[in-house]
C-alpha cells in the first residue's frame, strides 16, 4: 500500500474565500474519493471494467483542458487529492464517500487508511465517511460500532449495488439494513448517503429503484437520505420521493459536470430539484476523483436557467450559495463564517416548494 | 415453386430498427447500438454493443432478446446469432441467448421477476415523455396560454406533426385511446386527472421526459466516448438535438 508521510503533509496554499462578482462563497464537495483503481489491486476484469467506466464518464463530460492521462485516472493519492480540491482555495470542506466495492478489488476501492490519515492531518479541511454493507450481518453490526468510534463518523456512503458473494445488489429497506439504520441512530451517524443513479446495475434488485429511500425516509425521519446522482436515471421518481419527505436531500454527483457538455439538460435538472426539492436540500458534489472540483464551481457561480425555459425561475446568488456550500455545511456541522451564512427558505414541508416560480404564462 | 429469398443487411438492419431500448424510447439502430451485421446465405450474426460494461443487464438482455427474435422472424433468414460483445455479462447473456434459455434460465436466482413489467412501466414512461413534449410545444406555441389550460386540451386541437404522431404511437401502443376527442393530458394510468391536479399532472411528466431524455444525453455520449466513430452511427434524437448548445455564461 502507498504510504502517506504523515509527517509531511501535502502543500495547500492558504484558505481562501471563492469569490465572484464581489459575492463571497463557501464551498463544500460532499462527495470525494480516494481511490485506486490500479491493475495490481484489481481482483478481476470488473475492476478494470469498473474504472474504465468512471474514465469514460470523465472523458465524455469533462472540458478538454480537464481530461487526465487513464494513467492518472487509475489513482491520485493524498497529495494530488489535496492540491485538486483544495489547492487553489476553491473548496473550503470536502467529505470523503468511499465505495467498498470488494468483489473487484483486492484492497477495496476507496482506500480507508490513506483517506482517514488525510482526514486527520487536516481535520478542519475533511470529514471522513464509511460504509457498512448489511450482509455482512451482525459481524458488520459489531464493525461498524468499532468504525463509528475510531473514525467519528458523521455519514457513511451507501452502495446498494454493491456486490457480495452471490448477492448483486441489496434495498435499504431489508430488514437488516433496519437494524444498521437503528445502529446508527444510535451512534449519532446521521447522514446517509445513498447511490442511485449510473454504473453498476444489479437485475431485479434494481440499484436505481429509488422506492426503497421512500420506506427508510418514512420510518427514520431523524436520518437525513442524500441521494447521490439525484435518483439519475429516475429524476423523476426521486424528486416525487423527496417532495413528500423533508429529510431527504439530492447530491449533485455526475448530474453536474452537464452544466459543460449539456447546459441546457443541466438546467432543467435543476429547474426541477429547486422545484420539487427547494433551495435548501441540494449539495454540490465533484464525485473526485471523476471530476476536480475548480471547474465545476467556477462554471455554477456563473451559470443561468436559459432565458427560452420560462417553466423555471432563475437560480439566485442566495441559491447557488446554498447548493454549494451552506446546505452541505448544515447537514455536517460545519462552522461557516457568520457573514456567509444565509436564512433557510420560508417553503412548506412537502409538496413542490416553488411552484408560484413555475408556470410558462408567467414570464 | 423456387422462390428465392435473398436476405440483405438493409432487411437485418430494418428488422433491427423495431427494437428498442426501453428506456430511452428509441431504436437500437438510431442509438448506435448495432456494432455488426453479417449476412451469409441464410445466416445472420449480429453484435451490439452498450454504452458502458455495466449497463443493466435486465435491460441488456430485453434488447438482444428481441433483436434475435426480430431477425428470426425475418423472412429467409436461418442460422441467428445475436451477440453481446464488451458486458460485464455478456458470457451469460451469449450463452443464454445460444440456448434459448429464456430470461429467468439465463440469470437463475437473481431473476427474480418476469421483464414483463419491466417493459410496461417503460412504455408508460415514454407515453407520459411523449405527452409532455405535446403539451409542453402547445403552451410555448403561444405566451399567453397557460399550464392549467392543459387539461381541456383534446387531441384534435395538437398541431399535426412528428411530436404529435410520437405521442398517438405511444398511446396505441399501451391501448390508450386516440380518437380526436380524446384529452392529451392523462395521468401514468392512463385516467384524465381532476381539475386541480392538471399543473401537478404535467409537472410530474415534464421530470418524467427529463430523466428519458437526460438518460439519451448520457447514453449517447458514453457510447462515442467508448466506441470513437460510433456517432456516425446515430441519428440525432430530435428532443434533445434540436437546439443548439448554449455558450457557458449565459444572462446573470
Amino acid at each position: 500500500m502507498t504510504q502517506l508521510a504523515l509527517d509531511e503533509p501535502a502543500p495547500v496554499e492558504e484558505d481562501g474565500v471563492y469569490s465572484k462578482d464581489g459575492e463571497d462563497y463557501f464551498i463544500v464537495d460532499a462527495h470525494i474519493a480516494l481511490w485506486d483503481a490500479r491493475p495490481e489491486n484489481q481482483l478481476n476484469v470488473h475492476g478494470k471494467q469498473f474504472i474504465d467506466c468512471f474514465y469514460d464518464y470523465h472523458r465524455n463530460l469533462s472540458p478538454e483542458s480537464e481530461v487526465w492521462p487513464y494513467e492518472e485516472y487509475l489513482y491520485q493519492g493524498g497529495e494530488r487529492l489535496m492540491r485538486d480540491v483544495f489547492g487553489n482555495g476553491v473548496v473550503d470542506h470536502a467529505v470523503f464517500q468511499p465505495a467498498r466495492l470488494g468483489e473487484f478489488y483486492a484492497r477495496g476501492f476507496g482506500q480507508t487508511e490513506e483517506a482517514f490519515a488525510l482526514t486527520q492531518a487536516h481535520p478542519d479541511k475533511l470529514t471522513y465517511n464509511h460504509w457498512f454493507d448489511p450482509r455482512d450481518g451482525e459481524r458488520g453490526l459489531d464493525q461498524l460500532r468499532e468504525d463509528a468510534e475510531r473514525f467519528g463518523l458523521k455519514g457513511v456512503k451507501l452502495y446498494t449495488a454493491d456486490w457480495h458473494g452471490d448477492s448483486r445488489g441489496w434495498k435499504l429497506n431489508d430488514p437488516m439494513a433496519y437494524r444498521y439504520f437503528e445502529l446508527c441512530r444510535e451512534l449519532g451517524i446521521t447522514n446517509i448517503h445513498v447511490h442511485k443513479g449510473p454504473t453498476i446495475r444489479p437485475l431485479d434488485r434494481d440499484a436505481f429503484d429509488v422506492a426503497d429511500v421512500d420506506h427508510v425516509a418514512t420510518d427514520f425521519t431523524d436520518l437525513q437520505f442524500i441521494v447521490e446522482h439525484c435518483g439519475l436515471p429516475r429524476l423523476e421518481d426521486f424528486c416525487w420521493i423527496a417532495t413528500q419527505e423533508p429529510n431527504v436531500h439530492a447530491g449533485l454527483a455526475v448530474a453536474i459536470p452537464f452544466i459543460h457538455t449539456r447546459p441546457r439538460y443541466f438546467a432543467q435538472i435543476m429547474g426541477e430539484l429547486v422545484y420539487w426539492l427547494g433551495e435548501d436540500r441540494i449539495l454540490f458534489s465533484s464525485d473526485y476523483a471523476l471530476w476536480t472540483p475548480t471547474w465545476l464551481v467556477e462554471r455554477f457561480v456563473d451559470f443561468q436557467i436559459p432565458a427560452d425555459m420560462t417553466e423555471y425561475g432563475p437560480l439566485t446568488t442566495a441559491v447557488k450559495k446554498k447548493v454549494l456550500g451552506l446546505n452541505a455545511a448544515k447537514l455536517y456541522g460545519i462552522p461557516v463564517p457568520p457573514e456567509l451564512q444565509l436564512p433557510d427558505a420560508d417553503e412548506t414541508a412537502t409538496g413542490p416548494r416553488e411552484p408560484g416560480s413555475a408556470d410558462l404564462a408567467m414570464a | 415453386m423456387t422462390a428465392t429469398l435473398t436476405l440483405t443487411e438493409d432487411d437485418v438492419r430494418a428488422a433491427l430498427s423495431t427494437v428498442v431500448d426501453p428506456e430511452l424510447d428509441e431504436p437500437i439502430t438510431d442509438v448506435g447500438f448495432v456494432r455488426s451485421v453479417t449476412v451469409d446465405g441464410s445466416v445472420v450474426e449480429v453484435h451490439l454493443r452498450l454504452p458502458t460494461s455495466f449497463c443493466a443487464p435486465n435491460f441488456a438482455w430485453l434488447m438482444v432478446s428481441d433483436a434475435q427474435d426480430a431477425l428470426r422472424a425475418l423472412p429467409g433468414a436461418g442460422r441467428v446469432v445475436v451477440e453481446l460483445d464488451d458486458h460485464h455479462d455478456s458470457d451469460l447473456i451469449n450463452a443464454g441467448l445460444a440456448a434459448d434459455a429464456g430470461y429467468r434460465g439465463t440469470f437463475g436466482h437473481e431473476a427474480e421477476d418476469s421483464l414483463d413489467e419491466l417493459r410496461a412501466t417503460f412504455r408508460r414512461k415514454a407515453h407520459t415523455a411523449a405527452m409532455e413534449r405535446a403539451l409542453t410545444a402547445w403552451l410555448r406555441a403561444d405566451p399567453a396560454r397557460a399550464e392549467d389550460a392543459v387539461g381541456a386540451l383534446l387531441l384534435r386541437d395538437l398541431p399535426a406533426g412528428p411530436v404529435t404522431d410520437a405521442l398517438l404511437d405511444r398511446r396505441a401502443a399501451l391501448g390508450l385511446p386516440v380518437d380526436p376527442t380524446s384529452p392529451v393530458l392523462l395521468a401514468p394510468d392512463g385516467t384524465r386527472p381532476p381539475a386541480g391536479a392538471v399543473t401537478a399532472t404535467l409537472r410530474r411528466a415534464r421530470s418524467v421526459r427529463i430523466s428519458v431524455d437526460g438518460n439519451a444525453h448520457f447514453c449517447r455520449g458514453l457510447l462515442t466516448t467508448r466506441y470513437p466513430g460510433a456517432e456516425a452511427d446515430q441519428t440525432p434524437r430530435p428532443s434533445i438535438d434540436s437546439r443548439p448548445l448554449l455558450p457557458l455564461e449565459v444572462l446573470s
